[in-house]
């Protein structure tokens, strides 16, 4: 039923008065943000079910440690503590950069990335010395499947983090160089969702990995 | 308050990691990432201290973890991906849906399977044996 005025008002037995064009109205083709930033969602869930896979190894293979060290043996908690907060701050932080972009102020959104920057590569410094370490005693991921599975989880989660400080600081240079235009909000969107994304894996792999494998 | 975008937004569905249809004020955006902040630190806080805790039954230990677990991610979703149970927010959380059954299914049907084999498998040392 078009237009506002009913040509038959006794046609209208639910006195809605032309109100059916509200609510579930579909005009046409939904903006570019929501189709770009839904694609993107739908990459993320698929990158969430390949992690689960490595999550599903990892939790098959955690007792087969072949007479080498364990978990409880190499996990040290503090430095994952710390971790958590680096990339629970980033995560933060990137929420405060996408309201600042929101608002397109360049100021703010730029500070607000360069922290979340600088908590990103502490997160992986701290990963990079503990791995090194491991290697070091020998625990390396060719010693046992467990610590095969180990590296690959976590590395996977590692690798994903540094492919977003690239994203991060390609962004940066974007907003500067070019400002606020539709398509690099778009970016910043799907950024955003990315970022967010790997708390969330992180958060699984401390508590599965970390936490659940070093009571082994 | 607009939100700045140069798009009109004439439909009714929000994109994944968008608050507002209008875009929300500063104050309500921010408070938004805080309560959430707050929210996780307290979870994971609650998280290291039962990994470590003696008070309570050890078996129970795992469980309460992935609990634990299990809501962060909740908070994460609804207070930084902004992922809701709104009307504007179904195609969102029906892709969630079906990404978390399958994550489900593959780290569920994983273990179900394996257990079963290892339960199943002679002794490794007996293989061993009859490989001489």
């Amino acid at each position: 039923m078009a237009g506002g005025a009913l040509a038959y008002p006794h046609a209208d037995p639910h006195h809605l008065g032309g109100m059916q064009a509200t609510g579930t109205a579909h005009t046409g083709v939904a903006p570019k943000r929501i189709v770009t930033g839904y694609g993107f969602w739908i990459f993320i869930l698929s990158d969430m079910v390949m992690f689960s896979a490595f999550f599903a190894t990892y939790a098959v293979l955690l007792h087969q440690t072949a007479g080498g060290p364990s978990g409880r043996e190499l996990f040290n908690l503090r430095n994952v503590a710390i971790e958590t907060g680096c990339l629970l701050a980033s995560s933060f932080t990137c929420g405060f950069a996408s309201i600042a972009a929101d608002f397109r102020n360049r100021t703010w959104f730029q500070i607000a990335m360069a922290v979340t920057c600088v908590f990103g590569l502490a997160f992986l410094a701290i990963e990079g010395r503990e791995f090194a370490d491991l290697v070091e005693r020998g625990a390396g991921p060719t010693r046992s499947a467990f610590l095969s599975a180990f590296f690959t989880l976590v590395g996977c989660h590692g690798l994903h983090v540094s492919a977003g400080e690239l994203w991060l600081l390609t962004m940066m240079a974007q907003v500067f160089a070019k400002g606020f235009r539709a398509d690099i909000q778009r970016r910043i969107l799907c950024f955003a969702l990315f970022w967010h994304a790997l708390d969330i894996i992180w958060i699984a792999v401390f508590t599965i990995v970390y936490l659940i494998g070093s009571a082994q | 308050m607009s939100n700045g975008y140069d798009e009109t937004h004439d439909s009714h569905d929000l994109a994944p990691g968008d608050e507002y249809l209008e875009g929300g004020s500063l104050g309500e955006r921010a408070l938004g990432y805080v309560t959430g902040l707050g929210l996780a630190v307290l979870l994971t806080a609650t998280s290291f201290f039962v990994a470590g805790t003696d008070l309570v039954w050890q078996p129970s230990i795992p469980v309460a973890l992935v609990v634990l677990a299990i809501a962060q991610m909740g908070v994460h979703l609804v207070f930084f991906l902004h992922i809701t149970t709104g009307p504007d927010n179904t195609n969102n959380v029906l892709a969630l849906a079906f990404g978390v059954l399958i994550v489900l299914l593959v780290i569920g049907g994983s273990l179900w399977i394996m257990s079963h084999l290892n339960q199943n498998m002679m002794p490794m040392d007996q293989i061993m044996q009859m490989q001489r």
